[in-house]
This record gives C-alpha cells, structure tokens and sequence, in this order.
C-alpha cells in the first residue's frame, strides 16, 4: 500500500502539543516540520522563537532552536545566519512580538534584507499573557487591556506588517495566508516552502504571515473563531501574495 | 614584537580580533565609537562579520545568535547602551553562550556625560541584567592591559560558556600608549574553536542526532540550571587578580581601580618620597573581587584605607567595606560627572589622612 501521508519528524513523537483545543499553531508548526522533511533540509533547521505561545512548542520540535528575548528574534537570527551562513534560519512569531515590541528589529532585518525568514503568525492578540491587545487587535474587539473594545482615537489603527514591509525595498517576498481552511492550509505550506527556497536560493528576507486564531482568548469555540477569522480578520488582513521579487 | 602606538578602543578591537573573534554587533555611542569602527574596517579583512545593528538591544541580541553558532563573537557599547544590552546578556548568561563585551564607561546615571567615568561599577559586578547571573569581570587600568584582558577574555569565555565583561573607563578607551600586540590565532585555529563548539552550538543537528536547545529559560529545570551556574562561579577564586603596590609597610592603603589606580599608584611614588608609607590594592579582577588582598592587612598597622574612584556615590567601595569588615576607617577621594580624578586629590587626601 502507498503512503500519502506520515507525521514530520521535526516534532517529537513521545510529546503530546500543549497548545490550547483548536490552536492553528499545532497546525503551522506541522506544516514547517513538513516542509523541512520534504525539502530534506531539517539538517540545516535552526528555529528562533519568539516569546509568548509561539516558544511553547520548544519542547516539541526535534531539530535546532533557541529562543529569542521578546521581540528581538530577527536579530537573534541575523546573528545565527551571518556567523554560520549554511544553516537554514526562521524567525517563529506571534504579533505582539514581532508587531510591537520587535517592531524596530523586524522592520531593520527587512530592510537589510537579511536572508532569513520570518513566519509571523498574526492572531490580534497577545496569547500567553492572557487576551491583552496586540498592534493587529480588530476595531471592537475586546481585550483584557482594551475592556470596552479596540478604538481608533485612544489605541490607534491595526498594523499591516506585510504592507509595511512593502515599503521597503530589500525584502524578496511577503505573502499572508490563513489556516482557516484546508485549502489555506495548503496555500500556507506551499508559502512557507518558497520562503524557505528563497533563502536557500540567497534571496533575502521573505515573510509569511499567517492569520490565526486564538479561541481561549477571543472567547470562542474553535469553529466559531475559522468563522470570525473569515468575516471579521481577513477583510482587514486580505490574504495574497504582496511581494515576490 | 614591535610596540605599536595605538588608541584603546582600537587596541580592544584588534585584541579582539587576534583571539579568533569573527563577529561583532554594535550600535554608536561615546566614548566606544572607535571598536565599532575598527571592526567595521577589520573584520572582512579576516573573513569575519561585523553589523552595525540597529540598536544597543539588536546588536547584543546578535551576538546572543552568532554566539550561539560557536562563533567568538563580541559587542561593545557604553554606560546607559550597557544598560539597554542587560536583557540580552541575562539570556546570553542564562543559555550559556560565550561572548565578550566591553563598556567603555561614561558618566551617569541616565544618558550622564560623554566623558569618563566609573559610575558602572555595581551594575557591572553585581548585575548587568537580571536573574542574580555571575560573570568575569576585568578592569584594565592601561592600554595594554585592556589588550591582554579583551584576548583571555575569550578563552574564559570559552572555558566557561559565559559572557566575559571588560569593564574599561572612557580615559583607557580614549588614550593612546605605545602597546604590544598578541599573536593573531591562525584560520586553522578559528576554525577549530568553532568546531569544538558544535556539539551544543545552534547550526542545525537534524532529527538524527541530539538537537542543539538553546535555553534562554529553563522551564523543567530552573532551579538545576542556577545550581549548576553557581557551582561554575564558586570555581572562579583561581581566577582573581590583584595588584598590591607597596602594600607591606603601608599604614595608608589605596583601593583603586583601572584609570583611577593608575592615578594613585603615581600619586603614591611622590608620597613615598616624602615618607608617607602609602601603597595600593588594585583590584584587576573586580568580579571575582579579591577580597583576600583587604582581609589579610595588618591592622595594626594599617590605620585607613582610602577608596579612591570616578564615582559619586562610591561604588568600590562596598566590596572594599566586605574585605575591611570594620577593622580600620575608610576614607573617600572621588570624582564624577565626567571629572577625571587628579593626582593632585589622591595626594590631598593621603597627606590629610597621615596627619590624622
């Protein structure tokens, strides 16, 4: 009998993931795993992860990683891919991390066009730390920081990081995708696979960043959070491909 | 070897460089601007990498990623760009990475002045960042010395898998002296000290082999992590350093160090001359502090210490007091605000002491 389908090997097989019932981070982390099998390149892996949930799969994965101080993965990993330049390095990072706190380290190491990529998972929300608003939390929607709901006047607009990006001359590709449907999930893994390509082709920067969900603190079951992503996150984050140079 | 007329910043530079470090990340501030340069010009002459990083915080947070690979890597920065990099060198401390950084101290606190200073004293020996982590820390008082120490910094660093901190004044980073050089390790050399690092170093093991973790935090293992560390720095009483001038018959003894040490150790060849028995206690470790030097003194003998420093408040002195433990007086000469102390003050306040 042929086999179509087997678990990745970049993550554990006596580990159960702790991420929260319905999470797209289980899903995302799978599809880098499988993309590294496929390309055969888990040899050359090294995963930089943000802080906040999306460090909580360190325990998972198999192949090499550190963690970065919050925000700074970009530069954590300019550091790894300049000083050992074979190495295959990806940034793993949610919005508060990269979109906040990280911003003046994301948008440098784009504008360097450091040859590394980022897979910037963008849910509206800081996870871990319990619900509180992130730079691409949604107008009226409510965090623990913002109990009344995100408005212009006092917490300012949702950042487009793609589109920032764009501004830039150096970056070789952005693309946002989601993981709201299985076709998405297909888009995202074909995504993540040209990111990767681009840095083993020399390219520069490449970004994936992949509309999530977070049904813990959204307050939601996790099929009502694939419908909110679909009416409410993607008509702000439109999906597509916004660089590929 | 030829002597060489070089400034100190450059001189760190190029220490730095001749023990096999191939990346450096730094961002401008003064008085350090000259290591940044220098490896800017430097580094691709020996196939090593230097980033100007945005920022004090990315800059030392690349070095936290080349460390990573097993590559000798540095930054530098200076007083409050110190302060911004203490994040990253608690993770550096925390998840064992090698590396070596230097401050080319300034005045403070806040952005204080560009000028001199040794107001970083505490911050650099009791904490650069947080989390209660240990680190060597040595305080050259000569251009030299800032040479020899920036090129074992590395093999501690090395030895130990934790960053090594130069605690250097903006007068050593400034000045120029006539200095020897090093031997410039060789590519083979470099080569295999990155080498040496693979088997923990973050290049990409794949599946098949047991994956490099660098550990930042230690969420199953914390309070084994910090057992481990402190067992590391309880080793650390072999690598204390200390210069005693004249200290056998001294009834007066000056603790000093870097710039103001050099300072008194002159002031105290004129005191000598007119019979003042005067001597000093130069701390060249400052972390581990030799404490030694303080608690062996003949009290009897010795009836003040005078804790000479660019410092206002004095920082020194609290290890100074620990060493002492109350068996004669401690005086104060100091300076601050970017005031580089004055042979003439350390003179003042022996004569006055040895009145008393």
């Amino acid at each position: 009998m042929e086999k179509v389908y087997s678990r990745t090997t970049g993550i554990r097989e006596d580990m159960v993931n702790g991420f929260c019932p319905g999470c797209m981070h289980s899903t995302i982390i799978k599809l880098i795993g499988e993309v590294l099998d496929e390309m055969d390149i888990m040899d050359k892996a090294v995963g930089v992860l943000g802080i906040g949930c999306c460090g909580l799969h360190m325990e998972y994965m198999t192949y090499d990683n550190t963690t970065a101080p919050h925000g700074r993965a970009c530069a954590v990993a300019t550091g790894i891919k300049r000083a050992n330049p074979d190495s295959l390095v990806y940034t793993y990072q949610g919005d508060g991390d990269f979109a906040s706190i990280g911003l003046g380290e994301s948008v440098s190491a784009a504008n360097r066009g450091e040859n590394i990529t980022v897979i910037f998972v963008n849910n509206g929300i800081y996870g871990m730390t319990g619900g509180q608003m992130a730079p691409t939390t949604l107008f009226g929607m409510k965090a623990s920081t913002a109990p009344k709901g995100r408005i212009a006047e006092e917490h300012g607009y949702p950042m487009h990081m793609c589109e920032i990006l764009n501004q830039l001359t150096a970056p070789a590709y952005l693309e946002r995708t989601s993981c709201n449907t299985p076709a998405n999930v297909m888009k995202t893994k074909k995504a993540i696979r040209k990111a990767f390509e681009n840095q083993l082709n020399g390219k520069g920067f490449s970004m994936v960043e992949i509309i999530s969900n977070c049904p813990t603190n959204w307050g939601v079951e996790p099929l009502d959070s694939l419908t909110f992503i679909e009416e409410k996150m993607l008509p702000e984050y439109p999906l597509g491909v916004i660089r590929d140079k | 070897m030829a002597r060489v007329f070089m400034k100190g910043c450059e001189a760190i530079a190029e220490a730095a460089v001749r023990a096999g470090c191939r990346f450096f990340a730094g961002y401008p501030i003064t008085p350090q601007n000259e290591i940044p340069e220098y490896f800017a010009r430097r580094m691709p002459e020996v196939g090593g990498i230097f980033v100007q990083g945005e920022s004090e915080v990315a800059s030392i947070n690349m070095v936290y990623g080349a460390g990573s690979t097993g590559t000798r890597s540095m930054t530098s920065s200076s007083s409050c760009g110190i302060s911004l990099k203490s994040e990253g060198i608690s993770y550096c401390a925390s998840a064992r990475i090698p590396m070596v950084f230097a401050n080319i101290s300034r005045g403070g606190p806040g952005v204080g002045s560009i000028h001199p200073a040794q107001q970083d004293y505490l911050q650099a020996t009791k904490a650069s960042g947080n989390g209660g982590f240990e680190m060597l820390v040595f305080a050259p008082s000569t251009v030299q010395e800032a040479i020899d120490m920036t090129y074992n910094a590395f093999e501690y660093a090395q030895r130990d898998r934790n960053p090594v901190l130069i605690l250097c004044d903006g007068v050593i980073g400034t000045m120029m002296e006539p200095v020897k050089l090093p031997e410039m390790k060789t590519d083979e050399e470099v080569a295999a000290f990155k080498e040496g690092n693979k088997e923990w170093a973050c290049i990409g093991h794949g599946k098949d082999v047991k994956r490099s973790w660098i550990e930042p935090g230690h969420w199953r293992g914390q309070e084994d992590a910090n057992i481990e560390a402190a067992a590391m720095y309880e080793t650390w009483d072999k690598d204390v350093q200390v210069e005693e001038y004249l200290v056998e018959d001294a009834q007066i003894v000056i603790a000093a160090y870097g710039i103001s040490a050099r300072v008194a150790k002159s002031a105290i060849d004129i005191l000598r001359k007119e019979g003042i028995k005067v001597g000093l206690i130069r701390p060249i470790t400052v972390h581990p502090f030799p404490y030694h030097s303080f608690e062996k003194l003949d009290y009897s003998r010795v009836k003040a210490i005078l804790d000479v420093e660019m410092s206002i408040p004095a920082q020194l002195i609290y290890d100074v007091k620990l060493g002492v433990n109350n068996r004669c007086p401690i005086e104060t000469c100091l300076r601050s605000g970017g005031q580089i102390m004055s042979r003439d003050a350390v003179l003042d306040a022996v004569r006055k002491l040895n009145e008393k």
